[in-house]
């Protein structure tokens, strides 16, 4: 633990706890977070959605033969049946397996792009504040100017440059989500890169690199963890948002935000190609913000008692 | 203070610059060209038109006299318009799409501000609980999903307000609420949080020990404190805002210069590409700065030189 | 047991504060009984996690219920228990007639507010005073704690002052109102050893002026051995010993007084002095040792002393010991 934890502590607790069990601060986490059972409702509830979209579709074709580009004009839209529990779209595709592989894109975008975010944005954050000086100023300065930039504008430009794959999109979410960490990182390290830990590894003679990513950038997990829990559900919007617009992934593979925007065009008669795909896209969004509420409760117990 | 300000409005100018060389690039850089889709036109035309918007002469002497351009405060022609021009086009979206993220902020700082309060001082009460809830749910409904269900239940079943357009103040409820209410639950948990963390620090506890009715210990001691957070997260929110409002001038068809974006960007249409971006950015950073002086005017402990 | 004297101003007795935690009951309190005359300066000294601050928070109903709950006790205040009373009542006396310091006075101001602000506003909730009377008066108390040009730093906010002009704007804050009590919580041990010193001398000064009666709580025995006129020894949420301070030092009676006493490095010790520690370590208060809770660490522990918790033994009128193995004169 460092000093911060234990004052942290320390502070805490007047007297009830003043003799402290030695248990690591991710052990303690981790026992937190599973007697949170809201949070964990919410894991199981993302891992079936995983498991769902990573086996679904094969289940279903091997069921009912189809996939998700299996069009059959003849029936056009139907109601949810035995045939199609979701139900139809306007072409007579399934809208379960449609759902299915939107939700695949949908979370595999959104935690690709988070993790990229994260990563870029750790380094970056921890590389200036360590730094210090004129270089800090200047990685913060490109920050702040890239921070100005009307986020969604340079990813809708991004994309229609380069075109409508997967793996650009995700790229360009990325490469444009990581500033937050960066700051957030940059924050951390600065209270810690004075505290007497740090000290001690450089008076050992420990080389930069080491110090920045052997002792700082650990200690300063923490907060990147509680941003990757926010940052996921946004990249997962973002991507939807794109989708919604007409950019992102294209016709005939599915996302959910396209989905959702056929669904709002009709929605009045056939309702459950909103609500389908909508509802989904609400669950995920919801079972991840429950599940971040809960990682970030458990980081930091003070919130709650 | 006066100087921080002067100062930041001056770093404006470089930034600024920055921005317009990068968009400018990004832009230009890009595959395809303003006259390359819809009709078929023949060379000689084609390199008329080019001709006619200067984009014949080499980018570097293109940028140059677009600096020129914008010094005097013109953002060029559009090619997608030829009868308007950019600042046009500007002047008629821009307004509109500012008050409907006028109108999300307001909404979303009202209820998120209450709901947050509401929660922490009644905190693990029902109305905690419930706020909270609610606050997540708001969360994790994306515009698009709650926008075209409102419209749905609010319009066509209960007729009460219409629901596309715009004219008079009953087109602002709906788009209002759709663009804010994401923006709303998270100030409720930043409140929250901002909140419970004064609560439990130890000039709380002072007052209180001072006899302090609770109700001057929470408007007088707890506020000021515990909306930092939030004021810290305006920056982003608006900017987020001005992008979200995209997605929900397409629903609710608004004439902002959401649209006019997409298509701008999918058309090739560079001036009016750039001069969005950079109107957005301009009033980003100084967002930013209003942000940055409300912050310093709340935290005393924080010096600008 | 001492009789009580017409001029007591505070009389605890059989204070018991638990918390009710997730799988235990810890009790930060069990059992404790004081009382403090007009004037006087009581000295609580005990280790973290004596109780010694929970205690004194609990005289004043600033320990959160749930989920602390008092099981019994009283806390007598000109004859009502603070411990029944309602909060709004509670919050009349605060700061008030009761009032209290804390450790660390960085924390423990408002960083937002004005000095000012903080300061003005104790007179005007319980003197009614209007702003201005509360900014005069408030102005003349920190020129009595000693701040210089107090008329303009009355304006500044708590981060613009060192840790010991902090510490006094504190007391201050404190004594606007002339409160009968104070409860003073560690006030120097967060500060350097020059200042702490200062602070209070300062204390006892103001003490002499209004007459307050002051409870101070603190680890350090150096410090109850200068300033205080009895002093009390916590261990494990109870009182172990108590009576005059010259009387406590002179005689130590409990073996952990003396441990405590034993432990203080002396100057005259010689080099080859090694420094005694009492061993062992603080129990856990949710899981207390049977009986007399010192016992493991005790030198003189006898077999009685795990099965009962030994009762007070008066060793003088005013000095008594809760141990079994006092001999008591004849």
């Amino acid at each position: 633990m460092t000093t911060r934890d234990e004052s942290r502590q320390a502070v805490a607790s007047p007297a009830a706890t003043e003799l402290v069990v030695g248990s690591s601060l991710w052990q303690d986490a981790w026992k937190r977070l599973r007697k949170n059972h809201v949070a964990v409702a919410s894991g199981w509830v993302l891992v079936f959605l995983a498991a769902a979209c990573i086996i679904g579709p094969s289940m279903v074709a091997a069921t009912w033969g189809y996939d998700y580009e299996t069009q059959d004009l003849a029936y056009g839209p139907r109601p949810p049946s035995w045939e199609h529990p979701f139900g139809t779209d306007f072409f007579g595709r399934d809208l379960l397996t449609r759902v299915l592989y939107g939700c695949r894109v949908s979370l595999s975008v959104g935690f690709l792009a988070a993790i990229l975010a994260a990563t870029i944005g750790t380094v970056y954050g921890a590389v200036s504040s360590y730094a210090g000086g004129m270089i800090d100023s200047v990685m913060m300065r490109v920050v702040d100017i890239l921070y100005a930039l009307p986020y969604m504008f340079l990813v809708i430009i991004l994309v229609t440059i380069a075109g409508k794959s997967l793996l650009l999109v995700f790229t360009a979410l990325g490469a444009v989500g990581w500033l937050l960490t960066a700051r957030v990182v940059r924050g951390q390290v600065m209270s810690l890169k004075s505290q007497d830990f740090i000290l001690a590894a450089q008076s050992l003679g420990t080389r930069p690199g080491g110090i920045v990513f052997r002792h700082l950038i650990p200690n300063a997990l923490g907060p990147v963890i509680v941003t990757f829990t926010l940052t996921v559900p946004a990249m997962i919007l973002q991507e939807a948002f794109l989708s919604f617009l007409g950019l992102g992934v294209q016709a005939p593979r599915p996302s959910l935000g396209a989905l959702i925007n056929d669904g709002a065009h009709q929605m009045l008669v056939f309702w459950w190609t909103l609500l389908f795909p909508g509802g989904v896209m609400a669950l995920m969004l919801m079972a991840l913000n429950f599940l971040g509420d809960g990682v970030r409760d458990a980081l930091d117990p003070r919130m709650n008692h | 203070m006066r100087g921080y300000i002067l100062r930041r409005l001056l770093e404006l100018v470089p930034t600024m610059m920055v921005i317009v060389v990068a968009s400018f690039a990004l832009v230009r850089l890009a595959p395809g060209s303003p006259f390359a889709s819809e009709k078929q036109i023949s060379p000689q035309v084609r390199a008329a038109l080019e001709a006619k918007y200067g984009f014949d002469k080499p980018l570097a002497e293109q940028f140059v006299r677009y600096l020129g351009r914008i010094m005097q405060g013109d953002l060029g022609p559009s090619t997608k318009y030829p009868q308007r021009s950019v600042n046009e086009i500007i002047a008629d979206g821009f307004p509109v799409t500012l008050t409907l993220g006028a109108v999300a902020l307001v909404w979303a700082l009202l209820i998120g501000i209450t709901a947050g309060i509401i929660g922490a001082v009644r905190q693990n009460t029902v109305w905690d609980h419930a706020a909270m809830a609610a606050a997540l749910i708001g969360i994790s409904i994306p515009s698009f999903v709650l926008g075209p269900v409102l419209v749905l239940v609010v319009s066509l079943r209960w007729h009460l307000l219409p629901p596309a357009g715009w004219g008079d103040w009953r087109h602002v409820i709906l788009p209002g609420l759709t663009l804010g209410t994401i923006y709303a639950a998270s100030i409720a948990r930043l409140t929250r949080g901002g909140m419970l963390e004064v609560v439990r620090s130890d000039f709380i506890r002072t007052a209180r020990a001072k006899g302090l009715p609770e109700r001057l210990v929470i408007w007088r001691h707890m506020l000021k404190g515990g909306l930092l957070p939030v004021v810290s997260y305006l920056g982003p929110a608006i900017a987020s805002i001005l992008t979200g409002s995209i997605v929900v001038e397409k629903i609710f068809n608004i004439p902002g210069i959401g649209p006019y974006f997409v298509d701008a960007a999918f058309n090739r249409d560079y001036f009016l590409v750039m001069g969005i971006v950079l109107i957005d950015a301009a009033l980003l950073l100084v967002m930013n700065l209003v942000v940055d002086v409300v912050y310093t005017l709340l935290d005393p402990r924080i010096e600008y030189s | 047991m001492p009789t009580i004297a017409t001029d007591t101003v505070l009389d605890v007795r059989d204070l018991r504060t638990y918390f009710k935690l997730d799988d235990s009951i810890v009790k930060a309190v069990d059992g404790v009984s004081f009382s403090i005359r007009r004037g006087e300066t009581l000295g609580i000294v005990g280790e973290s996690g004596s109780g010694k601050s929970v205690a004194c928070l609990s005289a004043l109903g600033l320990v959160p219920r749930p989920p602390a709950f008092h099981p019994s006790g009283q806390v007598l205040y000109r004859g009502r228990n603070l411990l029944g009373l309602p909060e709004r009542a509670l919050q009349d006396l605060r700061g008030n007639r009761l009032a209290m310091i804390f450790q660390d006075p960085m924390t423990s101001l408002n960083p937002y507010l004005r000095v000012s602000r903080q300061l003005t506003e104790v007179l005007e909730v319980h003197k009614s005073a209007t702003p201005s009377e509360a900014r005069r008066a408030a102005i003349a108390m920190l020129e009595r704690v000693g701040i210089p040009d107090a008329g303009r730093r009355i304006d500044n906010y708590p981060h613009q002052f060192s840790g010991g002009m902090r510490q006094r704007v504190m007391i201050a804050m404190a004594l606007l109102c002339e409160p009968e009590v104070l409860f003073a919580d560690e006030p120097t041990t967060a500060l350097d050893v020059t200042i702490q010193a200062q602070i209070l001398e300062l204390i006892a000064e103001l003490q002499e002026s209004f007459g307050t009666a002051v409870v101070l709580i603190t680890h350090d025995l150096g410090v109850v051995a200068g300033t205080t006129d009895r002093v009390a020894v916590m261990y494990a949420g109870r009182i172990v010993e108590e009576g005059p301070t010259s009387e406590v030092f002179a005689s130590p009676t409990h073996p952990y007084t003396l441990g405590l006493l034993e432990s203080l490095p002396r100057i005259d010790a010689g080099p080859a002095g090694a420094l005694t520690a009492i061993p062992g370590l603080p129990p856990d208060l949710g899981h207390l040792p049977s009986g007399c809770p010192f016992h493991p660490r005790c030198s003189r522990v006898l077999d009685r002393c795990r099965d009962a918790y030994p009762p007070r033994i008066a060793l003088s009128p005013t000095h008594s010991a809760a141990c079994f193995d006092i001999e008591v004169a004849p």
